[in-house]
C-alpha cells in the first residue's frame, strides 16, 4: 500500500446521498476472481446515463469524489472500495460514511474523509464553477483544499496513521515479524506438515 | 495465577500466542495448518500477486477443489463458467505458489473438511482455518478451528497468523446414552434448537459429558462441524484415546519419537478440574429421539416423533415471526406429523456426513430393501479416499442394487451447485447443515437428517427412522 500525505486530483460532484454500495459496484461484479480491474464496474448503472457525472469530460478523470451523506450503506463488499481505487479514487469526501464501507477504505488505502453539509455544498459549487478543477487533500492536515476554499475534513487518528504509513492489515501485522519467527522457532516438530506429501 | 484452571480453547489459544493485544486490541495467533479451496482463495491470492509477497509457510498449506466439481462425468471439462474459472484459478494459484493441490480426479482430492482429518493433518491443540464456515468440523480433534474470509486468507498466507478478538467459552454436557437409531447428527440439531442459531455467538463449544466421549471422531466431526450454526465461533471436544487411534498411523500425523512427544502434550490439553466456562448447557441422551428440521434454518429442529408446530407455539415475536414465513416457504401444516411428510429427494453427503461411517451406517439400513418409488437417493462421498474404500467394502454395490446414484466426491447438493439441485418445490431429506430458503436450489425445501433417517426415508419415502421399519416389518 503506498504511503499518503498530500496528493492533488481533479474532483468530482456527485449530487447524491444515500449511495449504497450495490450502486457503487452492482451484485453481477462479484462473481470475478480478481482484487483488481473493476474500474468498469464502478456506478455501472449510473454510467449508462450520459448525464452522470463521471461521463463528463471534465469528470473523467476525477480522483476526488465529493458525496452526498450515508455513502457506502448496504453489503459490506469489498469490492465497493476495490471499483473506487481501480477507477482511480484516493480519496470520497461525504458528509457520512456508513462504518464497514470506512474501515474497508482504511485497509485499502482509500481516504474517507468526513466533511460538514455545509462545506459539502461549498465543494460542490466550486467543482461547478469550474468543472474539472483539482482538490488539494492534505492528510497531514486533514484538509481539502480548491484555490481560496479549504474545508477541514476528519478521519480517526488510526486510520490516519496507517494511511500516512501505507500499512494494510498485512503490513500492520508484518511488523511483528520478528514475533512470528521466533514463535516459529519453537514450535514442536510433531505440528502437521503438508510438505513433503504423504499419502 | 499461573496455576488458574484453564478450559481445552483457553490452552490452545494461550500456546499460540505470538504478540498479546493491549488496550483492545486483538492478540495475534499463529496458524498451524491452512485448508484452501477454490471459492475463497483467487482474491486471496491476487493480493498476494499485488503486493508482491509469497505464501509464507507452504509446508503448512494444502488446497483442494470440492465447492465446484461436478459428481459425474469428472473427466469432462466443467460445464459451468464461473466454476471453470475459479477452479482454474485455484490450480493457476497453486502452480504459481507452489502450493500442494489435489484436483478433481486425484485420489486426496474431496470436501477440504473431509480430506485434512484424512490425512492426519487435522490433530489435537493446532489452530486450523480455512475460508470456509465448516472448518468448525476440525475442533473434533481438540484443534482451535476457525472459518475465515478471503481477506483473512490473504492474511494467513501471508503471515500464517491472524489478529483475533478474545472469545467466550460455553460447556454443552451431554450425559447418558444414545439409544439405538439415535446419532451425533441428533444431538448437534437437538443443541441448536435448544440453543438457537445465534446462541453460540461470540463462543467456542466444547462438547463433554459421556455421550460425548462414547463418540467415534468421524460422530465428533458431525458434531462439531455444526457449531457455526449456532452462530458459535468453534466447537472442539478434548482429546482422549479415540483421538490418538484414529490418527495414528495416518500419512501426515507424527512418528517414532514425535508421536510420543505429541501424546503427551495432548493429553495435558482437556479442560482443567474447575475451570470456569461462561456458559453452559446440558442434553440428556438417555431421552434423544431422531431429530429433523421443519423450517429453514438449522434452529428450526425437532424430534421425528413430533408434529409440524405452530407460530403460536413461539412466545417470542422473531421466532413467531420466522416460524409463519418458514412453514409457509417449506409449505406444511401444523399438526402435521413429521412422518407423514414425503420427500423426492434424499441426499447423503457434505462434510457433515459424508464419511465411511456415514456410509456405512445408511448402507447396512438399505441393504436387501428396496427404494420408495419414485424417490432419487443421491450419494456423494465425502472424499475420493471414502469413495475408494467403499468400493473396496462393497458399500457402492449395495447403493446401485438399491437404485441410488453413486457419485463422486465433492459438496455436490450441500450447496446446490450446478447441476446438482433440487428443482423448484421440490423436498429432500439432506444429511447436510443447511436449510436455508434456496440452498439446494431455487425454491428448494430441504429437511436436515442424520444419515440412517435419511436411509430409512429412502425406503419409505417419508421421513422416517429405522425403527419405523421394523415395525412395518413386523406389520407384513
Ligand atoms: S459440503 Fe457443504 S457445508 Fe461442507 S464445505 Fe462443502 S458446501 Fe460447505
Amino acid at each position: 500500500m503506498e504511503k499518503f500525505e498530500v496528493f492533488t486530483g481533479v474532483g468530482a460532484p456527485l449530487r447524491r446521498s444515500n449511495v449504497d454500495t450495490d450502486q457503487i459496484i452492482p451484485a453481477v461484479y462479484l462473481k470475478r476472481i480478481t482484487k483488481t480491474g473493476f474500474e468498469d464496474a464502478l456506478f455501472a448503472a449510473w454510467r449508462n446515463d450520459p448525464e452522470f457525472v463521471l461521463n463528463q469530460e471534465p469528470y473523467k478523470n476525477a480522483e476526488v469524489l465529493v458525496a452526498g451523506p450515508d455513502f457506502g450503506t448496504g453489503s459490506s463488499r469489498e469490492h465497493a472500495v476495490w471499483a473506487l481505487r481501480d477507477y482511480g479514487f484516493k480519496c470520497v469526501l461525504s458528509a457520512k460514511f456508513a462504518d464497514i464501507f470506512r474501515g474497508n477504505s482504511g485497509k485499502q488505502g482509500l481516504i474517507a474523509g468526513e466533511i460538514t453539509d455545509a462545506d459539502t455544498e461549498k465543494l460542490w459549487a466550486a467543482l461547478e464553477a469550474n468543472p474539472g478543477s483539482s482538490i488539494t487533500i492534505n492528510l497531514v492536515e486533514q484538509t481539502a483544499t480548491i484555490g481560496d476554499l479549504a474545508v477541514h475534513f476528519e478521519i480517526d487518528e488510526y486510520t490516519k496513521w496507517r494511511l500516512l504509513e501505507g500499512l494494510d492489515d498485512i503490513g500492520l501485522t508484518l511488523r511483528d515479524e520478528q514475533a512470528i519467527t521466533d514463535f516459529e522457532a519453537k514450535r514442536p516438530n510433531w505440528m502437521p506438515k503438508t510438505l513433503p506429501a504423504k499419502h | 495465577m499461573t496455576n488458574k484452571p484453564l478450559t481445552l480453547a483457553e490452552k490452545v489459544w494461550n500456546d499460540h500466542l505470538v504478540v498479546k493485544g493491549e488496550n483492545g486490541s486483538p492478540d495475534l495467533l499463529y496458524i498451524d495448518l491452512h485448508l484452501v479451496h477454490e471459492v475463497t482463495s483467487p482474491q486471496a491470492f491476487d493480493g498476494l500477486r499485488l503486493a508482491g509477497r509469497p505464501v509464507r509457510r507452504l509446508d503448512q498449506t494444502i488446497a483442494t477443489e470440492d465447492h465446484n466439481t461436478p459428481t459425474w462425468d469428472i473427466d469432462k471439462p466443467i460445464a459451468d463458467i464461473t466454476s471453470r474459472t475459479q477452479i482454474n484459478a485455484l490450480r493457476d494459484n497453486a502452480k504459481e505458489f507452489g502450493v500442494r493441490i489435489h484436483s478433481l480426479g486425484d485420489a486426496e482430492q474431496g470436501i477440504v473438511h473431509v480430506v485434512g482429518p484424512q490425512l492426519g493433518l487435522t490433530m489435537p491443540g493446532i489452530t486450523v482455518v480455512c475460508g470456509d464456515s465448516h472448518t468448525s468440523t476440525h475442533g473434533a480433534f481438540g484443534a482451535l478451528a476457525m472459518g475465515i474470509g478471503t481477506s483473512e486468507v490473504e492474511h494467513v498466507l501471508a503471515t500464517s497468523t491472524l489478529p483475533l478478538k478474545p472469545f467466550k467459552t460455553m460447556a454443552i454436557n451431554v450425559e447418558g446414552t444414545l439409544r439405538p437409531g439415535v446419532t451425533a447428527k441428533d444431538i448437534i440439531l437437538a443443541v441448536i434448537a435448544k440453543i438457537g442459531t445465534g446462541g453460540g455467538q461470540g463462543y467456542v463449544l466444547e462438547y463433554r459429558g459421556s455421550a460425548i466421549r462414547a463418540l467415534s471422531m468421524e460422530a465428533r466431526m458431525t458434531i462439531c462441524n455444526m457449531s457455526i450454526e449456532a452462530g458459535a465461533r468453534a466447537g472442539m471436544v478434548a482429546p482422549d484415546q479415540t483421538t490418538f487411534d484414529y490418527l495414528e498411523g495416518r500419512p501426515h500425523a507424527p512418528q517414532g519419537a514425535d508421536w510420543d512427544e505429541a501424546v503427551a502434550y495432548w493429553k495435558t490439553l482437556p479442560t482443567d478440574e474447575g475451570a470456569k466456562f461462561d456458559a453452559e448447557v446440558f442434553l440428556d441422551a438417555n431421552t434423544l429421539d431422531p431429530f429433523v428440521t421443519w423450517g429453514t434454518n438449522p434452529g428450526q429442529g425437532i424430534s421425528l416423533n413430533d408434529a409440524v408446530p405452530s407460530p403460536d407455539d413461539f412466545s417470542d415475536p422473531n421466532d413467531k415471526a420466522a416460524a409463519v414465513r418458514a412453514l409457509e416457504y417449506m409449505d406444511l401444516k401444523p399438526g402435521t406429523r413429521m412422518k407423514d411428510i414425503a420427500v423426492n429427494t434424499v441426499f447423503l453427503g457434505s462434510c457433515t456426513n459424508s464419511r465411511i461411517e456415514d456410509l456405512r451406517a445408511a448402507a447396512a439400513i438399505i441393504e436387501g430393501k428396496q427404494k420408495a418409488e419414485g424417490v432419487r437417493f443421491m450419494v456423494v462421498p465425502g472424499s475420493a479416499k471414502v469413495r475408494l474404500q467403499a468400493e473396496a467394502e462393497g458399500l457402492d454395490k449395495i447403493f446401485k442394487d438399491f437404485g441410488a446414484e453413486w457419485r463422486f466426491a465433492g459438496c455436490s447438493m450441500c450447496l446446490g451447485m450446478n447441476p446438482d439441485q433440487l428443482a423448484p418445490g421440490e423436498r429432500s431429506a439432506s444429511t447436510s447443515n443447511r436449510n436455508f430458503e434456496g440452498r439446494q436450489g431455487k425454491g428448494a425445501r430441504t429437511h436436515l437428517v442424520s444419515p440412517l433417517v435419511a436411509a430409512a426415508t429412502a425406503i419409505r419415502g417419508t421421513l422416517s427412522a429405522p425403527a419405523d421399519l421394523v415395525d412395518s416389518a413386523e406389520a407384513n
